[in-house]
Order: C-alpha cells, then structure tokens, then sequence
C-alpha cells in the first residue's frame, strides 16, 4: 500500500480521458454534475463527445440508451444516488431490458459523501441495480481498480454499473500481478481464521484492520470482490469453506448488496456463520467522510471491533 | 402510395390489431386504432426502411412511446413484411416474439424498448442526438399518447431536444383525448398541447384530422422540411377509430373483443375493405 490517496471519481474521470484517446465512440453524458462526478476532465479534452443534459438524470439515461441504440458507448454520470435511485426505472427498462450498451458511472455513493447528508448517501444502488437482470456491478477499490474497472466496462458489450466514491482512498493495488476481470476476485491475504469479504473504499480498510486481528494472533483472508455481480462464487465458498466464518464489508446497506450476495451464495452452497459489516437499515448524516466511517464502524477500527466481538 | 391504396393498408392493419388482441385476450385496442393511420404512413410511405435489412445502418428510426399500442406497430410491421402477418394471432402468448410492450431483442423492426410511460421520446432524442453527432442522415419519429405527455420525462427529452435543435426529431402526439380514468382533459388535462411544445422550441404542426392520410402526408413532409427545431406533430384523433362500437369509448383502452365482438369488428372492416375497392 502506498501513500497516495486517490478519490476513484477521479479516477473515472482520467480514466475517460485515456479512453477516449483510443475510442470514438465513446461518448460522456452529464447531469450538470461534471464538476463533482470528475468527467469535466473528458470535457476539457473532448468538448465535441461530452454532453451536458443539465438536470434531468432520467432523460439523461433515455438519450444514453437512444446513443447505444445507434452505435454509440455512452457512459451516464450522476451522484450513485440519482443513477441508480431517481432513474433506477430507465436504467432498467430503456437500458437494461433491451440490452442496451450503457455504462453507469455513479459517483458520489455510501456514506463518505459526507457533509451533504443522508438525501445524497446512496447505500441501496449495489441492491438496486444488482437485481436487475444482466447488469453487471463494479464497485472499484482504489485508483488503479478503478481505471481498469471502466477500462473493462467499455470492453464488456451490454450495461454496466460502476460505483465510485468522493473520498480520497489509499491506492492498494500497486503491484506487478494486479489483473482486473469482470467476475473475479482478489485474495489480497491468504488466512485460515476468518474470511473477510470486502468491497470498494472497504477493501483498504478491511487490510487495516486485518493487521490489526494478526497482531491478537488471528490470521484473517482478505478477499476483495470488485464485482458485486455476477459474483465470484467459487472464489467465496471456497474460502468459506477453509476458514467457517465469512464477514462482508461494504458501505452500502448491509441489505441486498455485497453481504446480500455472499449470504445468498453461502445460504445455497456453504452454509457458514456470517457476519455482515456495512449500515443497519438507517439513513446516513452530515459530516466529515472519515468521522462518519468512524461513527459508523466502517473504519479499520470498527470493522476490527466487530469481527473481535463476531469470533 | 396513394390516399386510397393507404386508407387499404389502414383497413388491414385494423384487421391486424382485432386478430391480435382477440386472440390475446387482453391489450390496447383503442388507441392503436386512432394510430392506425399514422403507423400505416409511417411504414409504407415515410420511413426509409427494409422489412429484409430490418438492421440496416441508415434506417430511419421509430420509437412508441406510448408502448401499449404495440398491437399497432406490429400490425404495421407485419403487413410491410418484417415478419408473417399468422404471427399477429400469437400476441400475448407464452414463447411470441410479439410481447405485450415493444422489445428490440424480441420482434424484427423494434429499436426500442417502450410501454413504460414517457420513456421511449428520451430514447428517440438520443438517437436523434447521435445522428447529429456521427452526421448521418436518418431521421428519428416518436409517438406519443396525450395521456403520456402528462409525465414529467417528456418535458426533460422535449427541452433537451429544443435546446439541442434536433430538427431530425419528428414527435408526434397522438390526441385522441382518452386515457385509462377518463378524458385527459379531466384527469389533469395537458391543454393547450401545441403550446406547450412550441414553448420547448419545436416546430408545432397541429392536424385537425389525424386519421387523414391527406393532412397527414401535409404534416410530415412539413416536418422534414423544417430546420432548426425538432417537429411536433399534434393530431388530433378518434380513439378506436374504425370500430363502431370502439370509437370514443374509454373503456377500450384496454379491452380485447369477445368473440361476437370480434365478429363484428372483422365484419365493419371487411366492409370499409369492400367499400374502398369500390372507390
């Protein structure tokens, strides 16, 4: 890990810039949120490909699915809450129902948006957007993941749903080895004591607090799952099996979106006791990103008091 | 074409729209049929279209928003040769190409999904946006119901469209003045319609007769002569236009004949057939 903290919006939107260099059909819709969700970057280099819709995310995604329906790649961005929330029906049935070549790049999700507050802290998109068939989910966890998440969006032919968050992230994944594949997941740390199942903005803190339990002598796996779907079942049974106990980690509710997933794949292949690690059915507040985490236990600290308190 | 060679493929594709929703049990009779006209002169006379290249890259588009009126589309598709007019009887059935709402991954000549209200003119203005934007020539047609036009979304894609000039964008407003409660002009009425529109910047074309082949023809080559602006065509029509019974009767919005009626029906439009031939 190093010390570079990078926000993955930012990332989306570098990653843009690279690929529109190489692709041209590959077009940037805004909601008058270019600014925030970080593709004002695509803008600047390629004012003829990005379209400002100003604010109306639902037509935003309608005109999205009329460009795919023509040949174009439009990747949609929004707050993860306008994306996946006001426009869940037209990313469903104009987008996802035909089929339709849309990228959705949601910024802005979970808790760490901050002060903004509970209206803008989507922590249903992951459970939304997950049911909705043939929709594949990215929920990236650094700045490296994140460029190869959209890299691999634009390559995938059909919708996808990419997750990114406001908060500046440590970048984990700067190593040789790193590969990104939709569907598959990363053991970061191998263990025999404890599986932890991680997410996004989770994944770092869920190392962290790894650390932590090896220091009390428990040696925990740490798995990052970069697609919440289609999930990597073997990948999670397998581990599930070595280790008996399977904690989730996300900044989602801790319904329906990656500790959903894991509970329903365990339920059916591996029955295992569970712990799910994310916000309790609640709405979030104001504040600081990084107090929030920490008040909600999403921080190393909490997540490594509450898998102390689960074993 | 001419009118009267129209006003023919009009008669069969009413007789389309009966075999289907007789035959499903279920779906929209009523505004189909005060469609009926526009989706024969868009599928025989105004798209630039190939029932053998369904796919083809240069293909004007359609999209219906008001999707419940599918039994009109594919009546239209099926009678210009996209599939076998014997698929019309399988509409609504477990394994049919023909769902109940529009499907491109289901039914040959369909570009976009629709049924869910005020859905398909977004659609239809990206696909117009990506003309402009690649500089290709197809034009794009949305049809839309006058209830429709009472979600918000319609708004969103109509300011997009007028703010953006999109003058290869035709929509059209099918105002037949009846929606599942009542008359739109009693649930919440949407008047002054041409306003409205004229209001987002589009070139407003209001038909007086929107079951006339004669003022439609006027309208739509009206439409693609206009630049500058996107083209709504306001036509103001009979709901279940051509079936005695059916016409002006909310409660065929969503009804299918029993057999008698269909009977019935099918006879009125082998007559209006006859009488043509006459002509």
């Amino acid at each position: 890990m190093s010390d570079v903290k990078i926000a993955t919006r930012d990332s989306y939107g570098n990653a843009l810039v690279e690929l529109g260099k190489e692709h041209d059909d590959l077009f940037v819709l805004d909601a008058d949120l270019a600014e925030a969700t970080k593709t004002g970057t695509f803008k600047k280099a390629f004012p003829e490909r990005h379209i400002d819709c100003g604010i109306q995310e639902c037509d935003m995604v309608g005109i999205a699915a009329g460009m795919a329906a023509t040949g174009k790649v439009p990747f949609c961005s929004s707050f993860a809450m306008f994306a996946a929330g006001r426009a869940y029906e037209q990313v469903r049935n104009s987008v996802a129902y035909p089929h339709f070549n849309v990228k959705i790049g949601a910024t802005h999700a979970g808790i760490s948006v901050g002060e903004d507050g509970a209206s803008h802290q989507c922590l249903e998109d992951l459970a939304l957007m997950r049911a909705i068939p043939g929709m594949v989910v990215l929920n990236p966890a650094d700045d490296i993941e994140a460029k190869a998440a959209v890299r691999a969006a634009y390559e995938y032919e059909g919708p996808v749903y990419l997750r990114f968050g406001r908060l500046a992230v440590p970048v984990i994944n700067d190593n040789a080895e790193y590969k990104f594949e939709i569907g598959k997941g990363i053991t970061l740390k191998e263990g025999t004591d404890v599986t932890i199942i991680a997410t996004g903005l989770e994944v770092g803190e869920s190392l962290e607090a790894a650390k932590m339990l090896e220091a009390d002598g428990v040696n925990a796996e740490v798995i990052n799952i970069h697609t919440i779907k289609p999930l990597d079942v073997d990948l999670v049974v397998k581990s599930a099996a070595k280790t008996g106990k399977v904690v989730t980690v996300e900044e989602h509710s801790v319904i329906g979106g990656l500790g959903g997933a894991v509970a329903e794949a365990l339920a059916e292949h591996c029955p295992t006791k569970m712990l799910r690690i994310g916000v309790h059915d609640t709405f979030g507040e104001s504040g600081p990103a990084v107090e929030l985490l920490k008040k909600y236990e999403l921080d190393a600290a909490g997540i490594y008091k509450q898998i102390k308190a689960f074993l | 074409m001419t009118n009267l060679e129209l006003q023919k493929k009009a008669v069969e594709i009413r007789k389309g729209i009966i075999e289907g929703v007789h035959a499903a049990k279920s779906g929209h009779p009523g505004g189909s049929l005060s469609a009926t006209e526009v989706f024969t002169y868009l599928y025989f006379e105004e798209l630039n279209i190939d029932p053998k290249d369904p796919k083809k890259a240069d293909r004007d588009r359609f999209v219906l928003s008001k999707g419940h009126t599918a039994p009109g589309l594919y009546s239209a598709l099926a009678n210009r040769g996209f599939f076998p007019v014997e698929d019309l009887k399988t509409l609504r059935h477990v394994g049919s190409h023909l769902q109940g709402h529009p499907c491109v991954t289901h039914t040959p000549g369909i570009d976009a999904s629709s049924g869910s209200l005020g859905q398909g003119i977004s659609i239809a203005t990206g696909m117009a946006l990506s003309a402009k934007l690649s500089n290709e020539s197809y034009r794009v047609y949305a049809l839309l119901g006058d209830g429709e036009i009472q979600e918000g979304q319609v708004w969103e894609a109509a300011m997009f469209a007028g703010f953006r000039k999109l003058d290869n964008l035709c929509v059209i407003v099918d105002n037949n003045n009846l929606q599942i409660d009542g008359p739109v002009s009693e649930v919440n009425s949407p008047y002054p319609i041409a306003d409205k529109f004229r209001a987002f910047n589009f070139h407003v074309i209001e038909v007086a007769d929107g079951n006339d082949f004669e003022q439609l023809r006027a309208a739509f080559d009206e439409a693609k002569a206009t630049k500058g602006a996107p083209t709504a065509i306001v036509m103001k029509t009979v709901k279940g236009k051509g079936i005695s019974f059916m016409e002006n009767q909310v409660g065929w919005h969503g009804k299918a004949p029993n057999d008698e009626q269909y009977e019935q029906a099918m006879e009125e439009l082998k007559k209006a057939g006859e009488a043509l031939c006459q002509m």
